[in-house]
């Protein structure tokens, strides 16, 4: 269920950009998030309650002011189910390769 | 320079009750499974507690203090590499807050009191997404991941 809503968050330039903007520097107010994009404060807000639903982003409140703060966690776990399994694949064809070219090599 | 800090506050829902999730920070055997790493203390507010390797060497790789512990509820440490401890500066804190949400669990750490910049920081940074994440996964699977696992292993928050 995680998954979906991970890939849907990432699925756009802006939403994207306000990861960047967080893994630059975490805990920003929405003012600052907003002063790097060219868009209407709403829309901002918008797209940072759809990566709070994906849980990429989670905000705490200080005195009058929400800070915004990157969260990982969901990442971490789309790269362990969906990158990491590739990668071992291809390490694993590597591997085969080699033995059989120094196989080779051995003049068996 | 050095005086500024930083904050990491890292989420995630748990398919598991507060006391599982409790006990798979604070027990020893528990968390050697899914974090590599055992976290030893008595966990008494003003206890020390450490954070080992767990292996044949059984480095201890952190140390700091038991600050609050309300289980299965909240536990907040103090966090700072070993050979540092006597350093009060050097002190990071670390907060577990566990809520109820649904049928899961809203686990949320928060790391605070970081000097920015610091090789402390960059290494909790990329731990702990790996450490929640194998937690979830040990928790919900009963399957952690190997946190030593290249590239993003790390000795500061693994």
């Amino acid at each position: 269920m995680d998954d979906d809503k991970t890939f849907k968050a990432l699925g756009d330039p802006t939403r994207r950009k306000l990861l960047d903007l967080l893994c630059e520097k975490n805990g920003q107010t929405l003012g600052q998030l907003c002063e790097h994009l060219d868009m209407k404060r709403q829309s901002v807000t918008q797209h940072i309650g759809l990566l709070e639903e994906a849980n990429l982003v989670s905000t705490v409140k200080r005195g009058r002011e929400k800070h915004h703060f990157l969260n990982p966690v969901p990442l971490q776990m789309v790269y362990e189910r969906w990158i990491r399994k590739f990668e071992q694949q291809r390490l694993a064809l590597l591997h085969d390769l080699k033995t059989e070219l120094e196989g080779e090599q051995d003049g068996q | 320079m050095g005086n500024e800090k930083t904050t990491f506050v890292y989420v995630t829902y748990i398919r598991a009750s507060a006391e599982k999730i409790f006990e798979a920070i604070t027990r020893p055997e528990i968390a050697a499974r899914y974090w590599g790493h055992e976290n030893v203390s008595d966990w008494k507010p003003g206890s020390r507690w450490e954070h080992i390797r767990a292996d044949a060497a059984r480095d201890v790789k952190l140390a700091g203090d038991v600050v609050e512990s309300d289980p299965p509820k909240r536990l907040v440490i103090t966090w700072a590499g070993a050979s540092e401890y006597d350093n009060p500066d050097a002190h990071s804190r670390v907060t577990f807050d566990l809520v109820p949400y649904d049928d899961m669990v809203r686990l949320t750490v928060t790391h605070d009191e970081l000097e920015a910049g610091s090789g402390m920081a960059a290494g909790i940074s990329k731990g702990w997404p790996l450490v929640l994440s194998s937690l979830k996964s040990y928790l919900e699977t009963d399957e952690g991941i190997d946190v030593f696992a290249e590239p993003c292993a790390t000795d500061a928050a693994a």
